[in-house]
C-alpha cells in the first residue's frame, strides 16, 4: 500500500511538473493544481499510513497521526486560495498583454 | 555616563540644519543649529575628560543582540579622547568655516546634514569598544563621505570621486569585517578590552597572517596606502570644507586609529613590520614626490596627506614603542596643520575662482592676512623648528635611526625618510612660494582677490596658533593629551620621551636639515622636473578605475542578461533542475531504498482507484490542450485524492478537499470563459524531452523519499495531542483541536493569508476588462439558455438543506470530522450553486455581494478571540472549555476554540465567495457590454 501511495506522489509530482513548464498560463494552472495535490499527500504520509484508525478521542487505541493532517487541512484551503489567485493573474496578463503566454508576449519559445 | 548618548548627539544634530533651515534662511543661524549639539557633545566631555588623564578608562555598554556578541558599548580611554576631541573640534570649526565657504544658493542645510552625520559615525568608530559596532560605524563614514564628496553632484568629477571612494573603502569595509570576524573567533570575544589582552593568543593563532592581513586592507584603504592612495585625490572634488575635515583630520586618521586601537594586539611580528612598514614607505615617498608637480592646489595637499599618512603608518610599522608614540603625536600634528592648510586652500580658492598654482602667483600683494596663516601651516608641514611638524619629525627620523628590523640594510629606513623629508619640504616651499610670491597673478577668473570674511579666518588662526604653541611650548599644551592616548595605544607603561625644541645636536638634527635645504634645492630645480614630469606617460587612475568598474558592469549585466531573460519557463526550468541535481546526487546517500517497517497489504479497491487516479493524472497533463477535457481529468483526480484521505483515516482531509475540489473546478470553468478553449502546440522536441526528462528525475526522487519515510521508524510529537485534545482542548477531534487550540496561532496565520489572497484577487480584477470569445474553437456558441430550469429548480431548495449540513458540520467539528474549514467550504459551495444556477443577479438581490466585510469580520473574530485570553491573563489564543445543558438538545460542551472556528468559517467563506462573485461579474459586464 505504501508503494502505491508513493507511486501516486510520484506520479502527481511528475505531472504537475511537466505541466509547470509549459508556456501557457492555463496548463501552468493546471499543473500546480496537481503538484499541490502531490505535495499534499506528500505531507500526509509523513504521518506514516494507517487504516480505520481516526484521529478521534475514544474511537481506536492507536490512532493515526493528526498533526499532518492539521497541516495538510489548511494547505488545501492555502493552495485553492493560491490556485485562484493564479488564475486572476493569468486572466489580467491575458487582460494586459493580449496573450495567455507566461511571459506576455507571445514570441513562442524565449530563451533556454 | 552612557557613552551611547554623546555619540547619538551628532546623529540628532543631523536633523537640525533641515529643521532650521524650514523656519529661517539666516545662514548664520543655520550654522549655529548645526554646531549646537557637537558643541554639546564637546562640553559632556568635558568631566570623563579629567577621569581620562587621572588614568581611568570608562567603558558603558547595553546589550543589543548578545547572542552575536554585538552591544552597544562605548569606551574612552586616552586614545579615544584625542581622537573625539579632534573629530567633535575641528568638526565644530569646520562648520564655522562652511557658513563662509558655501554660497547661498547652495543647499547648506543638506550639507551640514552630512556633515554631522559623519562626524557622529567617526566618533562611534573611535569610541566603539566592540569591534562589530566600531566596523558598523566605519562602513557608516564610508556612505556618509560618499555624500559629502558627492555633495556637488552636479559635476561629473564629484560623482566619479565619490564612487571611487566609496568602492575603495567599501571594500575595504567589508575585509575589515572578516577580519574582525576572525579576531572574534581567535579570542572568543569581540570586546575591545578582552582583544587587547589577547595579543600573543591571536599572534599564536595559525590566523593571525589572515586576520592581519584582512584588518590591513581595512585600513590601507581608508588611510589611502599605497596601493589604495588613489581616491584621495579624486575625493578633493568635495567642497574645501569636506576635504579639511574628512581628508586631513578625520576619515583618512581613521585607518591609523585602527592601527593603534589594535596596536597592542596585532603588532610586534616581522609580519607587521614587513606589511605595515614597507606601505608606509612606499606611500610615503610616492605621495611626497608626486605632491610636488601638482599644479591643483588641492591636488598638492591631497599628495602631501597620502605621504603623511605613509609616514605615521610606517612608524606604527617599525614595532617601537617609541615610534608608536611618535605617530600618535604627528597624527594630532597632521590634523592641525593640513586642516588648516586645507581651509587657506578653501579661502584663495573663494577669492580668485580657481585653485591652479600655474594662475595664482604673487597673492602676498592681495591678502596678506591669509597669507602669513599659510605659510606657518606650510612651514609646520615642512617641519621647520618651532612648529609642531618639526617635533613630530624629529621623533621620526630618531626612530628610522633605531630600527634594526633590516639587518645590514638598516640604513635604507633613515634614507627614505630623510628623502621623504626633502620632497615634503620641496612641496611645502612649492604652497609657499608659487602661491604667495612668484609674479603677478595670470588671467583670474576673480580680479583683484582680497581677504576673506573675518570669520572665515577664524578657525585656521585657531588650528594655526595650535601649530605655533604645540611648536614652541609641547610640554605645557600636548603632553598630558599625547601621554594618555599614546598610553591607551601602547596598552601600558609609556617608554621614556621628551618633547621639547632642543635635543641637542644629533643625528635626526642633521637628517632635518639635509631635508630643508635638499628641498629648497629641489624646488630651485622645479623648472627641469616639471618638464620631465611632463613627458612622463599620464596615467590617470579614475580612467583605469572606471574602465574596470565598466568592465564589472557589462560582466555583470551579461550575465544577468543570460540568467534573468524575462522567461519564466527558463527560471522554472532551472529551478526544477537545481531541485533534480539536489535529489540526483543526495538519494544514492540515502541508507537504502526501502525503511525497517513492513507495508500494509494491498487491496483491490484501492488499486482499481489508485489506477484511476494515476490514469487521471496523466489524461489531465497528455490533453492538457484540449483544456475543458484536462479540466474534467484534474476533477476526477482531485476525487481520487479525496477518496485516498478517506482510506487512510483523514476524513477531515477527506471533506475539505471534496468540497475545494468542487470550488477549484468552478473556477477553473470560469476562468474558461475568457481563455483559449484549445492550447496551441508549440513545444519543440527538445524542450519535451527536457522537461519530461526534469518531471521523470523529481517524480521519482519524491516518491522515493516518500516511499522511505512512510516504510521507515517513525516517531512523533503527536501522542502530546492525542492525550491532551480532551482534557485541554475540550474537543475529541484532535484534526480540529489542533487546528483550533494547538496551533491556532498558525492557523490564524492561514486565514490571514486566505484573506489577502481574496484581497489581491479583488484588486485584480478591479478595471479589469476581458473580451471572452463568443465561439469555441469548433465554432460552437455558448449555450443560449444560461440558466437551465432544471438546475434552477432544483438549487433552490438545496440551499437551506446545505446550510444546514454545514451548521451541523461546524458544531461537531470539535469533536468529529468537521468544523470550521469544512463548513466554510460547503456554505459557500452552497451559496456558488446559486450563482451558478441563477446567475449573479439574481444573488446579488437577495443578499448583499460585497464580501469584503465578511473577511474582515472572520480575521478579527479569530484575533478578538485570541486577544480574549489576554483578558484572562492567559497567553495569545488561549482556549477554555465548558459543559452547557441545553432543554431538548441535551448536554454539550461549548469552547472558547469554537469562536475562533467562526471566524475561520467566516474568513473562508467570504474569501471563496469574494474570489468567485468576482470573477461571475466580470462576465456579467461582458453580456452588458455585448447587449449595449
Amino acid at each position: 500500500m505504501e508503494l502505491l501511495v508513493a507511486v501516486i506522489i510520484g506520479v502527481l509530482v511528475s505531472t504537475g511538473v511537466y505541466l509547470c513548464l509549459r508556456a501557457r498560463t492555463f496548463p501552468v494552472v493546471m499543473g500546480l493544481t496537481l503538484l499541490s495535490y502531490g505535495v499534499n499527500v506528500f505531507l500526509f504520509a509523513m504521518g506514516g499510513l494507517k487504516i480505520d484508525k481516526v484521529a478521534v478521542v475514544g474511537l481506536n487505541s492507536d490512532p493515526t497521526d493528526p498533526l499532518p493532517q492539521a497541516l495538510v487541512l489548511t494547505a488545501i484551503v492555502i493552495g485553492f486560495a493560491m490556485t485562484a489567485f493564479l488564475v486572476v493573474l493569468a486572466l489580467r496578463s491575458q487582460a494586459e498583454h493580449d496573450t495567455d503566454h507566461v511571459d506576455g508576449n507571445d514570441s513562442g519559445e524565449g530563451g533556454r | 555616563m552612557n557613552f551611547a548618548i554623546l555619540v547619538l548627539l551628532p546623529f540628532l544634530g543631523a536633523l537640525m540644519p533641515p529643521l532650521v533651515e524650514r523656519f529661517s534662511s539666516n545662514r548664520t543661524l543655520l550654522a549655529c543649529g548645526a554646531a549646537l549639539l557637537p558643541t554639546a557633545a564637546l562640553l559632556m566631555l568635558i568631566k570623563p575628560a579629567q577621569q581620562v588623564f587621572a588614568g581611568q578608562t570608562l567603558l558603558s555598554a547595553v546589550d543589543w543582540i548578545p547572542s552575536l556578541g554585538l552591544s552597544l558599548a562605548f569606551r574612552l580611554d586616552g586614545l579615544a579622547l584625542l581622537f573625539a576631541i579632534l573629530v567633535l573640534g575641528i568638526g565644530l570649526l569646520v562648520i564655522l568655516y562652511a557658513r563662509y565657504y558655501l554660497s547661498p544658493k547652495e543647499k547648506a542645510g543638506r550639507f551640514y546634514a552630512y556633515l554631522l552625520l559623519f562626524m557622529g559615525a567617526m566618533l562611534g568608530v573611535v569610541t566603539s569598544d566592540n569591534l562589530l559596532l566600531m566596523v558598523l560605524f566605519w562602513e557608516l563614514t564610508s556612505l556618509s563621505s560618499f555624500l559629502l564628496i558627492g555633495f556637488w553632484n552636479h559635476q561629473t568629477g564629484a560623482r566619479k570621486g565619490a564612487r571611487m571612494a566609496m568602492t575603495v573603502t567599501g571594500m575595504g569595509g567589508l575585509a575589515l569585517l572578516a577580519g574582525v570576524l576572525l579576531i572574534g573567533h581567535v579570542v572568543g570575544s569581540y570586546s575591545l578590552g578582552q582583544v587587547l589582552i589577547s595579543g600573543a593568543q591571536i599572534q599564536a593563532s595559525p590566523l593571525y597572517p589572515l586576520i592581519l592581513c584582512l584588518v590591513l586592507l581595512g585600513v590601507f584603504t581608508k588611510s589611502a596606502q599605497f596601493p589604495f592612495h588613489f581616491w584621495l585625490p579624486h575625493a578633493m572634488a568635495a567642497p574645501t570644507p569636506v576635504s579639511a575635515y574628512l581628508h586631513s583630520a578625520t576619515m583618512v586618521k581613521a585607518g591609523v586609529f585602527l592601527l593603534a586601537r589594535l596596536y597592542p594586539a596585532l603588532s610586534g611580528t616581522d609580519l607587521w613590520f614587513d606589511i605595515v612598514a614597507t606601505a608606509g614607505m612606499a606611500t610615503l615617498l610616492w605621495g611626497a614626490a608626486v605632491a610636488l608637480f601638482q599644479h591643483d592646489l588641492k591636488g598638492l595637499l591631497a599628495y602631501s596627506t597620502i605621504s603623511h599618512l605613509g609616514l605615521i603608518t610606517l612608524l606604527f610599522g617599525l614595532n617601537s614603542q617609541l615610534a608608536a608614540v611618535a605617530a600618535v603625536f604627528h597624527i594630532i600634528n597632521h590634523a592641525t596643520f593640513k586642516a588648516s592648510l586645507f581651509m587657506a586652500a578653501g579661502i584663495i580658492d573663494h577669492e580668485t575662482g580657481t585653485r591652479d598654482m600655474r594662475r595664482i602667483n604673487g597673492l602676498w600683494k592681495y591678502m596678506p592676512y591669509t597669507a602669513v596663516l599659510a605659510m606657518v601651516a606650510s612651514a609646520a608641514m615642512a617641519g621647520v623648528p618651532l612648529l609642531n611638524g618639526f617635533l613630530s619629525k624629529e621623533m621620526f627620523f630618531a626612530e628610522t635611526l633605531e630600527s634594526s628590523h633590516l639587518g645590514a640594510l638598516s640604513w635604507l629606513l633613515p634614507l627614505g625618510a630623510t628623502l621623504g623629508g626633502v620632497f615634503s619640504v620641496a612641496y611645502s616651499a612649492r604652497f609657499i612660494h608659487d602661491v604667495f610670491f612668484n609674479g603677478e597673478p595670470v588671467n583670474l577668473p576673480k580680479y583683484p582677490p582680497h581677504e576673506p570674511p573675518r570669520y572665515m579666518k577664524v578657525p585656521v588662526e585657531i588650528l594655526v596658533a595650535l601649530c605655533v604653541a604645540v611648536g614652541v611650548f609641547p610640554a605645557f599644551t600636548v603632553a598630558g593629551l599625547l601621554a594618555v592616548a599614546a598610553q591607551a595605544t601602547l596598552g601600558g607603561a609609556l617608554p621614556e620621551y621628551h618633547l621639547s625644541i632642543w635635543h641637542g645636536f644629533n643625528a635626526p638634527l642633521v637628517m632635518s636639515f639635509v631635508a630643508l635645504f635638499g628641498g629648497i634645492f629641489i624646488y630651485s630645480q622645479r623648472r627641469r622636473l616639471f618638464d620631465l614630469y611632463a613627458r612622463l606617460p599620464a596615467m590617470d587612475a579614475r580612467l583605469v578605475f572606471e574602465g574596470r568598474i565598466q568592465a564589472l558592469g557589462r560582466l555583470a549585466s551579461a550575465i544577468t542578461g543570460r540568467l534573468q531573460n524575462g522567461s519564466l519557463q527558463s527560471y522554472a526550468a532551472w529551478l526544477l533542475t537545481l531541485v533534480a541535481v539536489v535529489l540526483l546526487t543526495q538519494l544514492p546517500n540515502l541508507p537504502g531504498w526501502h525503511g525497517e517497517t513492513a507495508m500494509l497489504p494491498l487491496d483491490g479497491v484501492s488499486l482499481l482507484c489508485a489506477g484511476m487516479l494515476v490514469a487521471a493524472a496523466l489524461l489531465t497533463t497528455l490533453l492538457h490542450r484540449h483544456r475543458m477535457t484536462s479540466i474534467m481529468c484534474l476533477s476526477v483526480v482531485g476525487l481520487m485524492v479525496s477518496l485516498l484521505f478517506v482510506r487512510f483515516s483523514a476524513p477531515d482531509l477527506a471533506l475539505t478537499q471534496l468540497s475545494v475540489e468542487v470550488v477549484t473546478i468552478l473556477l477553473l470553468m470560469l476562468a474558461m470563459y475568457f481563455m483559449p478553449v484549445r492550447t496551441r502546440a508549440e513545444s519543440s522536441v527538445i524542450r519535451v524531452v527536457r522537461d519530461l526528462l526534469l518531471a521523470g528525475v523529481i517524480g521519482a526522487g519524491v516518491a522515493v523519499m516518500a516511499f522511505l519515510v512512510m516504510t521507515g521508524e517513525l516517531s512523533s510529537i503527536s501522542p502530546f495531542f492525542l492525550e491532551h485534545s480532551k482534557p485541554g482542548g475540550g474537543g475529541t477531534n484532535v484534526v480540529n483541536v489542533i487546528l483550533v487550540d494547538f496551533r491556532g496561532f498558525d492557523t490564524f496565520g492561514e486565514i490571514t493569508v486566505l484573506g489577502i489572497a481574496a484581497m489581491g484577487i479583488y484588486a485584480l480584477l478591479r478595471d479589469m476588462r476581458l473580451r471572452s470569445a463568443r465561439y469555441d474553437a469548433l465554432g460552437r456558441p455558448w449555450a443560449k439558455d444560461a440558466h437551465p430550469l432544471v438546475l434552477v429548480t432544483i438549487s433552490r431548495p438545496l440551499l437551506p438543506l446545505a446550510l444546514l449540513i454545514a451548521v451541523y458540520i461546524f458544531l461537531r467539528g470539535h469533536n468529529l470530522p468537521g468544523g470550521g474549514f469544512v463548513a466554510g467550504l460547503i456554505t459557500s459551495v452552497a451559496l456558488l450553486l446559486q450563482y451558478v444556477a441563477s446567475g449573479v443577479g439574481w444573488v446579488h438581490e437577495r443578499m448583499p455581494g460585497d464580501y469584503h466585510p465578511v473577511v474582515a469580520l472572520g480575521v478579527l473574530l479569530a484575533g478578538l478571540t485570541g486577544v480574549g485570553s489576554w483578558v484572562f491573563g492567559f497567553p495569545f489564543l488561549t482556549t477554555t472549555h465548558d459543559h452547557f445543558h441545553l432543554p431538548w438538545i441535551g448536554d454539550f460542551e461549548l469552547a472558547s476554540a469554537m469562536l475562533f472556528d467562526t471566524g475561520v468559517f467566516l474568513t473562508v467563506v467570504g474569501a471563496t465567495l469574494l474570489m468567485l462573485a468576482n470573477l461571475g461579474k466580470l462576465s456579467l459586464l461582458d453580456d452588458k457590454k455585448e447587449g449595449a
